[in-house]
């Protein structure tokens, strides 16, 4: 039986509140965005890292990666994924984007390879931070955010059942070559012939080929444009009220790729084994999933899910300073300024920068990092075998605010982390400088240290454990 | 090592330094000739091509190498040779040429140390992503790793950093060819923005242009030369790992320092080094690099400065006075030219010349610097003959 073994989420810490880009008073409804460092990618890579707790990341046979905002037009994301993950070298590695609906799509691909017998475990990750024009209505309906589900031809907590999905030519949503920011034709044209005609149709024709109905579903996990078009939509359907999964408006926003599949991680924390759930995403046509709750599901909790990180947020100061964020406000200092890195350099270093593989002496245990030939406590020499760190938790040897070096969001917090004995000198991210102390536990994440070259330029950060 | 194989064998004979600051209608030749001419005049050096038989220099950033020198002072067809070795850049120079006359190869050499670092358009060090894994380089936030864990360790604080910076600025207004020449308060040093906690502004040395220049001779030709010249005891450098990667690191000294150290007070037979140093030339590019310095070097046991700083030990006219021309904090800090400027001030010291700063009956000088993450230090003592 091919499904869903395992699942992640990932929602960024700061939240903007909708009256900060729409004005009105504070305190109302926000949505959550990436801070400076993150992007697609490194949610994508935190949201796999809550997906594969308790996986043996060598049994995973492929990443398939789904993002309409992935920041390169040509060089895949789903390998940097599988690298920061450690992931076998033989891994197949899919990039599927320039649709919202690619995050189901993606789930698709995996459960499709799975049954060709091409694969066993496919990791499916989604990530999204889609820009519109500053103070723009769509600005205020997009939120950022990621989710990752194992698809397993065994031990799945959700069996794929049936599946159906339609392919629509609308120029409804777009975003073109160069332009950073989505646009949107007026949203009822959207709303009318877009989504509720595609939805409907793809909902009643799996209804038609499963014999299934509104009523034999536990759940409805609808994608929604907004708050009002979705409740509409799963109305029309056949749904109750208490049927359909919250959309997370005014909470996260409209996650566009990754928003079906966020939902869907959201659904996965609540449900029992025996529950039937509708999974219905869109985008260029809309397709729609049946899911089934085994036992197994029970088994999964206790992981980031989005109710942890519904709970984990941190108030965005300004408007000027998402601007800044996303590079929307000249500064002085431009983050892609410089010459880049090296590929040469980053070529050799991959292992230490992107995996964060640390060695430990074979001779007296001593572990270090960076690589060295020549171990620091006994001198032996090559005789280290590899230590990953980027899942353990480290402890805080030091720390500095430093205002100095530049960083959009100042001070940026330097410190020494002390992870299995060895020693990295890093970043810490999502934290303010009152929450840090001396030996307080660090954990690490995947995020982009800088863009010199005007590419993002990816290394992992240090965090306080939450 | 053989410990006394340099010992009190090379005098210096003559030195010189121009005005430290933000020289920007100078060239890096420009102050290379000021400083080298006054050693010259200094030394009384006749004839300084027949004379200089080698030339050592230390420099961090030159734009042109050895030539920079030697095109200066058209010091050809002989040795020119350069150093970089962090901020122990211009010790290195001066160490390179104390052994090539210590070994009789040459009996007159000159050492130059300079940098230029004004001509890069930034008031601190240029901000400059190396790679994925370094942070921009950021000297105030690589110095201040020490500060949290030592603050809560010996219950020291920014206050006990702002001491220094107020005896500093004291210090540096009576030193003729200082940048900086105002007193500042605790209060100023306090209030001033933070760079990189716990530095604010007046924790932080400036950046300057500069050159220093010492003329080195056997000390049996130093007669020839001058009556109070002086001698050089003991010379040291010592390389620590990164701190930011060291697994064994404890946050609480710099160990080049007190690696260092001890090569140089077994060199120069020093046990107890308050007592028998006189005056002390400390690298204070950051108040909590001097005040690790007073423990590192063994001027006071380790957790006990914010005592002695309290009490004006290392203030002029305590026991020991540490940076008795204002140090980094008013000299700013042109790399290679640091560590010359600082045997400059103990050579001062040393023959009674240092006027208004002058440390009574100072017969032992030490001189010490430490860079990089900092991963180098190199200490230099000098003493009257």
């Amino acid at each position: 039986m091919v499904g869903i073994a395992s699942y992640g989420a990932y929602v960024p810490r700061l939240r903007l509140p909708l009256s900060a880009i729409a004005g009105g008073k504070p305190g109302g409804p926000e949505k959550s965005v990436a801070n400076w460092d993150e992007d697609s990618v490194t949610m994508a890579v935190a949201a796999a890292i809550a997906c594969l707790d308790g996986v043996e990341r060598t049994t995973v046979d492929g990443v398939v990666f789904a993002s309409t905002s992935y920041p390169f037009k040509e060089k895949q994301a789903a390998a940097i994924i599988a690298k920061a993950l450690d992931l076998r070298r033989d891994v197949l590695t899919v990039d599927l984007g320039d649709s919202l609906r690619a995050g189901t799509t993606a789930l698709r691909t995996a459960a499709d390879s799975i049954r060709a017998g091409s694969a066993k475990r496919v990791l499916v990750v989604a990530g999204e931070t889609r820009m519109a024009a500053p103070r723009s209505p769509l600005e205020a309906n997009i939120g950022d955010g990621a989710a990752s589900f194992l698809v397993a031809d065994a031990e799945v907590a959700l069996a794929i059942e049936a599946h159906y999905a339609i392919a629509d030519e609308i120029i409804d949503v777009w975003r073109t070559e160069g332009d950073p920011f989505v646009h949107a034709w007026e949203d009822r044209f959207v709303v009318d012939h877009g989504y509720r005609e595609n939805v409907e149709e793809v909902v009643r024709g799996l209804f038609a080929k499963t014999g299934l109905g509104a009523k034999d579903f536990a759940r409805l996990v609808l994608y929604g444009p907004d708050a009002r078009s979705h409740a509409g939509v799963a109305r029309e359907l056949g749904f109750a009220s208490g049927q359909v999964q919250d959309g997370l408006f005014g909470k996260v926003g409209n996650a566009g790729a990754a928003f079906a599949p966020l939902l869907l991680a959201a659904a996965m924390e609540e449900v029992k084994a025996g529950d039937r759930l509708l999974l219905v995403s869109y985008g260029d046509g809309a397709e729609a999933f049946v899911l089934g709750a085994t036992p197994l599901v029970g088994r999964l909790e206790g992981r980031r899910g989005v109710a942890w990180h519904l709970a984990r947020r941190a108030e965005l100061a300004s408007y000027d300073l998402y601007l800044r964020f996303r590079q929307l406000l000249a500064t002085e200092h431009d983050r892609r300024a410089g010459a880049g890195l090296s590929a040469t350099k980053h070529f050799r270093d991959r292992d230490a920068d992107l995996t964060l593989l640390a060695q430990r002496c074979r001779r007296c245990a001593q572990a270090q990092y960076p690589h060295q030939r020549v171990c620091y406590r006994c001198h032996a020499k090559d005789e280290f075998e590899p230590l990953r760190l980027s899942d353990r938790i480290g402890s805080l040897k030091s720390f500095t605010f430093d205002n100095f070096a530049g960083s959009p969001s100042p001070p940026l917090v330097a410190s020494v982390v002390d992870v299995e004995g060895a020693r990295l000198y890093l970043q810490l991210t999502d934290c303010a400088p009152q929450e840090v102390k001396l030996d307080m536990p660090v954990e690490l994440t995947f995020r982009k240290i800088h863009e010199a070259g005007g590419t993002p330029n990816y290394y992992w950060k240090g965090t306080p454990v939450r | 090592m053989r410990k006394d194989a340099i010992r009190d064998k090379v005098a210096v004979v003559g030195m010189g330094c121009c005005k430290f600051g933000e020289n920007w209608d100078q060239d890096p030749q420009d102050m290379i000739v000021e400083a080298a001419y006054e050693a010259y005049a200094d030394a009384g050096l006749e004839d300084p091509q027949r004379q200089i038989e080698a030339v050592f220099c230390g420099a961090q950033y030159p734009s042109k190498g050895t030539a920079e020198v030697a095109d200066a002072l058209k010091l050809y067809d002989r040795p020119v040779s350069m150093v970089v070795n962090y901020c122990a850049t211009g010790t290195d120079a001066f160490r390179y040429g104390v052994f090539a006359v210590a070994c009789g190869m040459y009996d007159t050499v000159l050492v130059v140390g300079f940098d230029k670092p004004k001509d890069r358009g930034v008031s601190g060090p240029s901000v400059a992503v190396t790679g994925v894994r370094g942070l921009p380089a950021t000297p105030a936030g690589w110095f201040s790793h020490c500060a949290a864990r030592y603050f809560q360790t010996y219950g020291a604080g920014r206050e006990d950093l702002a001491r220094i910076a107020v005896k500093n600025h004291h210090n540096g207004t009576l030193a003729p060819k200082s940048m900086l020449k105002r007193e500042i308060t605790v209060d100023d040093a306090l209030k001033a923005r933070i760079i990189s906690w716990p530095f604010g502004l007046y924790d932080c040395a400036a950046q300057s242009d500069g050159a220093a220049a010492a003329i080195l001779t056997r000390r049996d030709l130093a007669k020839g030369f001058r009556d109070d010249y002086i001698v050089v005891r003991a010379i040291g450098i010592a390389l620590a790992p990164d701190p930011k990667e060291d697994p064994d690191f404890d946050f609480l000294r710099w160990k080049p320092t007190v690696y260092a150290a001890k090569q140089v007070y077994d060199q120069a037979g020093i046990t107890n080094p308050r007592a028998e140093i006189h005056v002390a030339q400390v690298h204070d590019c950051f108040t909590l690099t001097e005040l690790l310095a007073y423990e590192d070097l063994g001027f006071c046991e380790k957790g006990s400065a914010k005592e002695h700083i309290a009490s004006g030990t290392f203030a002029l006219g305590g026991e020991l006075p540490v940076n008795t021309d204002g140090g980094l904090k008013t000299f700013g800090h042109p790399t290679g030219a640091t560590g010359v400027r600082m045997i400059y001030e103990n050579y001062k010291q040393l023959q009674g010349k240092a006027d208004e700063r002058q440390v009574k009956n100072a017969t032992v000088g030490l001189s010490h610097n430490i860079g990089g993450a900092p991963q180098a230090c190199g200490i230099c003592i000098v003493a009257t003959p």
